[in-house]
C-alpha cells in the first residue's frame, strides 16, 4: 500500500493516487505547448501544413536546427542568440555591480543627500520600461545608441530591485564584522572587497539567475531599438520570422528557434533551482 | 606595552549624555575589568577607547599620546568582540592574519606569526577550518588569536565570554588571565558578570548609569564599597540593605538595635553581607526564616525581619530550618557593617 | 533599521552611488519628465513645432471611445489572466503539498514555463491555435467548432489570456507551494484531531493562512498582466481584431510608434505612471514591514 506520511496526517490508497494523477495531468497540460513546439521543430513543413500534425518527433531535427542556427529567416539564429546572451549577461552584471555599490553606500555611510538618493532610487523600484517607452527611445536615439548593445542594456539597468535586495542583506551582516575589520585596519573599500563581497556570493548568484532571465526575456525594448536584423535578440526575432501577408510561415524553423530561445533560461533555472527560488522569493518580498 | 589614561571622558548621543565623565589611569600591563549592569555605558566606554565611537569630550591617551582623533587601526589596540566577529568566509589562519595582511607584511612572516599564536592557543589543528566548523570555545580562541598576532599595546575585550556555557566560561576565564599575564599586555575587559570581575581583575571599575561608582581592586570593592550601588552589585547573594536610624546608643531598626561603628546620627542605609552574619542566640537581628536553600558548603536562609523587610543570611554548613516558628537570631561584627548616606548613597566613615 | 557602524567620509559614498543615480536620472527620471512635458503639447502634422495645449491631451483621451475601450479591455484581460494564473497554481500547490517525497520532482517539472519568455509563449500558443496549421484549432474544427481568433474578438481575448497565464502558473505555484510548506504541521494535525477532513481543513485553516501571499500574488499578477504581457499580445494578435486585445501598454506603443501621435502617447504614459504608483502603494501594504527606512 502506498503511503506518504506527513506528521500524523497521512494519506493512503485512493487519495494518494488521485493526488498523483492530478499532478501528472497538471504537468502534462503545462508541458503540452513545449512538447508540440519540439515536435514541430523535428518534422518537415509539409507535415505541419496538412493538419493534424504528428504528435511524435520526426527525423528533420538536424536539418531544421541547422537551417535555423546558420541561415534563419532574416538573420542566422546563432547571431540572435549571441545578441541575447550579451544583453542578458550585460543587464545582470550591470545591475549587480551598480546595485552592490549603491547599497554599500546607503548602508555603511552617512553622507549628505543620503535620504534623497535613497528615495530617488526607491521610486524607480516598480516602473517598467513599457510605461516610458517613447521618451526613453528618444534619449537612446539622441545618444546614437540605436542598434547597439549599450542601448539594449543601459535603460534596463535602471531599476532598484537589486539595490534593495543587497541593502536587506547588508543590514543582516553583523555590525561587529565591520568593526573588527576597522580594528584590523581595513578601509571601506578594502572591507567591501575582502569581507562584504565574499559574504554576498550566494545572493549575487541568486540575483544573477533572476536578472539573466529578466534580460533574456525582454521583448518590447529590443523590438523598438534594434531595426538592424543583425542586432535582433532571439526573443523578439521570432516574431520577425513570420512573413507579412498571406505567405505560409516556415513553422519548423520558427519552432526550432523558439526551442533555442527557451534553452538558455530553462537551463539556468533548472540547474540553479535552489538559488533561483531563493532569489525569486527574496527579490519579490 | 602601554599605559591608558582616560581624562574626564564623556559621550553624548544628541542631548542625552551616556558617559558622564570617566577618569582612570591604567598602568602598563594592568588588567582592568569594567563591570556594571546592561545599559550602564561600559561597552560604549570600551568602544570609545577602541575608536569605534567618537569621544564627545575629554582626553584619551594611549602610551602617553593623545589618540582621540585616531582611527582604530592607528591606536595600536586589538579587540575581542562579544560575538567573536570572525569573518565567516575566511579560514582560521586567514582570520588571524587579516590585520597583518592589510598592514602589508610579507606572507611568510604572517604565516609565522599566525603559527606562533595558534600554538599558544592550541589552534594548530584548526588553522584551515572555517569558523562555522568550530565549537564556541574554539571560536573564542580564534578571536583571541586574531588579537594576539597584531602584537598590540592594549587588548580590549567586550563581554567575550557571554556566549559560552557556564563550564567553558570558567575555563576560558582562566586561559585569558594566564595568557594576559604571560604576554603582559595592558587589558580592558568589559563584563556584566561580577564573578568574572572579581576573579580576573587587577582593578575593577564599577559603572552605573554612565558614572564610575568605584575603582579599586576586587577585594577593596568587596570589603569597602564606596557606594550603595557598588555594595549591592558586587557579592553574591547581594548585600542586605536596611533603612536605619543612627542614634548614640546604636543603629535602630524598629525594635532592633545594632552597633553604630561610625557613630552617625539620623537616617542612614545599612548594608550587611549575608555571608558575614553568624547565628548567635543573643544577637541583635531576629529573622523569620521562610525558605532555606542548602548549597552544601553553606546554606542560604531567606526570610523577613520584624518590620517586614526581606533579609538573607548565608550560614556555613547545613542548616535545617525546622523550627520556623522561632525567629533565628543573628549577629555581625561591627567591621563588616557598611553605612551609606541616605541621599548621596555614598559610604559614610 | 540602521547600522551602528558607519564609515566616515562623504566623497566615497557619493562616488559609489553615482552610477545608479546617473543611470536612473538619464533613463528613468528624464524620460518620465519628458512624458509629463510632452503630454501637455500637440505636435503639428509635420513634427516641426508643437503647441502647448495644457490638459487637452488628457481631456481628449478620456473622451476617446477607443481609449476607454482599452481601459475596459485591460481590466477584463488582467482579471482573467490573474484568475487563470492563480487558481490552477493554488490547486497544483495544494496537491504537491500532500506529497512528500515526490513534491520536489513535480516542482522541478513545473518550474520550466516560468523561464519561457512571454513572447515565446505567445508563439507556442499561436502555433497550437493557428487557423491554418494549429493542431487544437484543427481538432476543434473536427468537433464542428470553427475557431478563428483572427476574426473573433472573444476567441482572440481567450487566447492571449491563456498564453499570458500559462508561464505565470509556474511562478504562482512556487510561491503558493513555499507558503504551504511553511504552514506549521501542528496546526494541520490539531485540525485533523478536531475531525476536520482535508478540504474542510483547507478552506477553514490553510486558506486563511495563505491570505497574505495570495494578496501579494494578486498585486504582482495584475502588474504582470498590465505591463509584461506586451510580447504575448504583439506576437498573437497585434492588438486586434478591432482593438479587442489592445491593452493600455499596447496602445502606448501603437499610438506612439505606429501612429506617431506623441502627445497622446505621452499622456497615456502619464496615466500609466499614475496606475503604477497606485499598484506600488498596494504592494507596499505587503512589503512595508520589510522596506522601512
Amino acid at each position: 500500500m502506498a503511503t506518504e506520511i506527513t506528521g500524523m496526517v497521512e494519506k493512503r490508497g485512493m487519495g494518494l493516487w488521485l493526488t498523483h494523477v492530478a499532478m501528472i495531468v497538471g504537468v502534462l497540460v503545462i508541458f503540452f505547448p513545449i512538447w508540440l513546439a519540439f515536435v514541430a521543430s523535428t518534422v518537415s513543413q509539409p507535415e505541419i501544413v496538412r493538419p493534424p500534425m504528428p504528435v511524435w518527433p520526426g527525423d528533420q531535427f538536424i536539418e531544421n536546427y541547422t537551417a535555423a542556427l546558420f541561415s534563419g529567416v532574416n538573420v542566422p539564429v546563432a547571431v540572435m542568440l549571441g545578441n541575447s546572451l550579451i544583453m542578458a549577461v550585460g543587464i545582470a552584471v550591470g545591475k549587480i555591480i551598480i546595485s552592490l555599490l549603491s547599497a554599500f553606500a546607503i548602508v555603511y555611510f552617512r553622507f549628505p543627500g543620503r535620504n534623497f538618493f535613497f528615495w530617488l532610487i526607491f521610486i524607480t523600484l516598480m516602473l517598467p520600461v513599457e510605461v516610458r517607452i517613447v521618451p526613453t527611445y528618444e534619449v537612446i536615439a539622441g545618444f546614437g545608441m540605436l542598434n547597439s548593445y549599450s542601448g539594449l542594456i543601459f535603460p534596463l539597468i535602471a531599476s532598484a530591485t537589486a539595490t534593495f535586495l543587497f541593502r536587506q542583506f547588508f543590514l543582516t551582516v553583523p555590525d561587529e564584522l565591520a568593526e573588527a575589520a576597522r580594528v584590523d585596519g581595513a578601509r571601506p573599500m578594502r572591507f567591501f572587497w575582502d569581507i562584504l563581497l565574499p559574504m554576498s556570493r550566494t545572493n549575487i548568484a541568486a540575483l544573477f539567475v533572476i536578472l539573466f532571465i529578466y534580460g533574456w526575456n525582454q521583448y518590447l525594448w529590443p523590438l523598438l531599438i534594434t531595426t538592424d536584423p543583425s542586432m535582433n535578440t532571439i526573443v523578439m526575432g521570432i516574431k520577425q520570422m513570420f512573413p507579412s501577408g498571406d505567405d505560409v510561415a516556415d513553422w519548423p524553423v520558427i519552432m526550432a528557434t523558439s526551442i533555442l530561445a527557451m534553452i538558455p533560461p530553462v537551463v539556468v533555472v533548472i540547474s540553479m533551482q535552489k538559488l533561483f527560488i531563493r532569489g525569486l522569493v527574496d527579490s519579490e518580498k | 606595552m602601554a599605559t591608558v589614561e582616560l581624562d574626564d571622558i564623556r559621550k553624548s548621543f544628541g542631548p542625552t549624555e551616556v558617559i558622564k565623565g570617566v577618569s582612570v589611569d591604567v598602568a602598563d600591563g594592568e588588567f582592568i575589568v569594567i563591570v556594571g549592569p546592561s545599559g550602564c555605558g561600559k561597552s560604549t566606554l570600551l568602544r570609545m577607547v577602541a575608536g569605534l565611537e567618537t569621544i564627545t569630550e575629554g582626553e584619551l591617551r594611549i602610551g602617553g599620546t593623545r589618540v582621540n582623533a585616531r582611527e582604530p587601526m592607528d591606536r595600536d589596540i586589538a579587540m575581542v568582540f562579544q560575538n567573536y566577529a570572525l569573518y565567516p568566509h575566511m579560514s582560521v589562519a586567514q582570520n588571524m592574519g587579516y590585520g597583518l595582511r592589510i598592514k602589508g607584511l610579507p606572507k611568510p612572516e604572517i604565516a609565522a606569526k599566525v603559527q606562533e599564536a595558534a600554538e599558544l592557543l592550541q589552534l594548530t589543528d584548526f588553522l584551515d577550518r572555517k569558523p562555522r566548523q568550530l565549537s564556541g570555545g574554539q571560536r573564542q580562541r580564534v578571536a583571541m588569536g586574531r588579537a594576539i598576532v597584531r602584537e598590540p599595546s592594549v587588548f580590549l575585550f567586550d563581554e567575550p565570554l557571554s556566549n559560552l556555557d557556564a563550564k567553558l566560561r570558567v575555563q576560558m576565564r582562566l586561559e585569558i588571565r594566564e595568557l594576559q599575564a604571560k604576554l603582559g599586555i595592558t587589558s580592558l575587559y568589559v563584563t556584566h558578570d561580577q564573578v568574572e570581575a572579581m576573579t580576573m581583575a587587577d582593578r575593577m571599575i564599577v559603572m552605573n548609569e554612565g558614572r564610575v561608582e568605584q575603582i579599586g581592586t576586587p577585594l577593596d570593592v568587596y570589603e569597602r564599597p564606596e557606594s550603595l550601588f557598588a555594595a549591592q552589585f558586587i557579592g553574591s547573594p547581594s548585600m542586605n540593605i536596611l533603612a536605619v536610624e543612627g542614634r548614640e546608643d546604636g543603629l535602630h531598626l524598629d525594635a532592633m538595635i545594632l552597633p553604630n561603628p561610625t557613630g552617625v546620627s539620623g537616617p542612614v542605609m545599612l548594608g550587611l553581607r549575608p555571608e558575614h552574619l553568624s547565628p548567635d542566640p543573643g544577637g541583635p537581628i531576629a529573622m523569620k526564616v521562610l525558605l532555606s536553600e542548602p548549597l552544601g558548603a553553606n546554606t542560604l536562609l531567606h526570610g523577613k525581619l520584624a518590620g517586614g523587610q526581606s533579609f538573607t543570611a548565608s550560614l556555613p554548613g547545613v542548616h535545617r530550618a525546622d523550627h520556623r516558628d522561632e525567629p533565628l537570631r543573628l549577629s555581625i561584627l561591627p567591621e563588616n557593617m557598611h553605612v551609606f548616606d541616605r541621599d548621596t548613597e555614598r559610604r559614610v566613615g | 533599521m540602521e547600522k551602528r557602524v558607519t564609515f566616515k567620509g562623504w566623497l566615497l559614498p557619493l562616488c559609489l552611488i553615482a552610477p545608479q543615480v546617473f543611470i536612473s536620472a538619464v533613463f528613468f527620471f528624464y524620460p518620465a519628465g519628458q512624458a509629463v512635458w510632452q503630454s501637455l503639447f500637440i505636435p503639428d502634422p509635420f513634427g516641426l513645432s508643437s503647441q502647448f495645449v495644457g490638459l487637452e491631451n488628457f481631456e481628449y483621451l478620456l473622451g476617446d471611445p477607443y481609449y476607454r475601450a482599452s481601459f475596459v479591455t485591460t481590466a477584463i484581460f488582467s482579471t482573467l489572466v490573474t484568475l487563470a494564473a492563480m487558481i490552477p497554481a493554488l490547486f497544483l500547490a495544494v496537491m504537491a503539498d500532500r506529497l512528500v517525497k515526490s513534491a520536489r520532482v513535480y516542482r522541478t517539472l513545473l518550474i520550466w514555463p516560468y523561464a519561457v519568455a512571454p513572447a515565446v509563449a505567445g508563439v507556442l500558443w499561436l502555433f497550437m491555435f493557428n487557423t491554418r496549421v494549429g493542431v487544437i484549432a484543427w481538432y476543434l474544427g473536427q468537433l464542428g467548432y470553427d475557431w478563428n481568433h483572427v476574426l473573433n474578438e472573444g476567441e482572440a481575448m481567450g487566447l492571449v489570456v491563456v498564453a499570458s497565464a500559462w508561464g505565470r502558473i509556474s511562478y504562482n505555484f512556487l510561491f503558493f507551494f513555499a507558503a504551504l510548506q511553511a504552514v506549521p504541521r501542528s496546526i494541520i494535525e490539531a485540525a485533523a484531531i478536531d475531525g476536520a477532513r482535508f478540504w474542510r481543513r483547507f478552506f477553514t485553516i490553510v486558506l486563511p493562512l495563505l491570505s497574505p501571499i495570495t494578496f501579494f500574488l494578486l498585486v504582482v499578477n495584475i502588474v504582470y498582466a498590465f505591463f509584461e504581457t506586451f510580447g504575448v499580445i504583439h506576437t498573437i494578435t497585434s492588438g486586434g481584431p478591432q482593438q479587442a486585445t489592445t491593452i493600455l501598454v499596447y496602445k502606448v506603443f501603437s499610438d506612439g510608434f505606429v501612429g506617431q501621435d506623441l502627445g497622446s502617447s505621452a499622456a497615456q504614459s502619464v496615466i500609466l505612471l499614475l496606475l503604477v504608483g497606485l499598484l506600488t502603494v498596494l504592494q507596499f501594504k505587503y512589503i512595508e514591514k520589510r522596506v522601512h527606512y
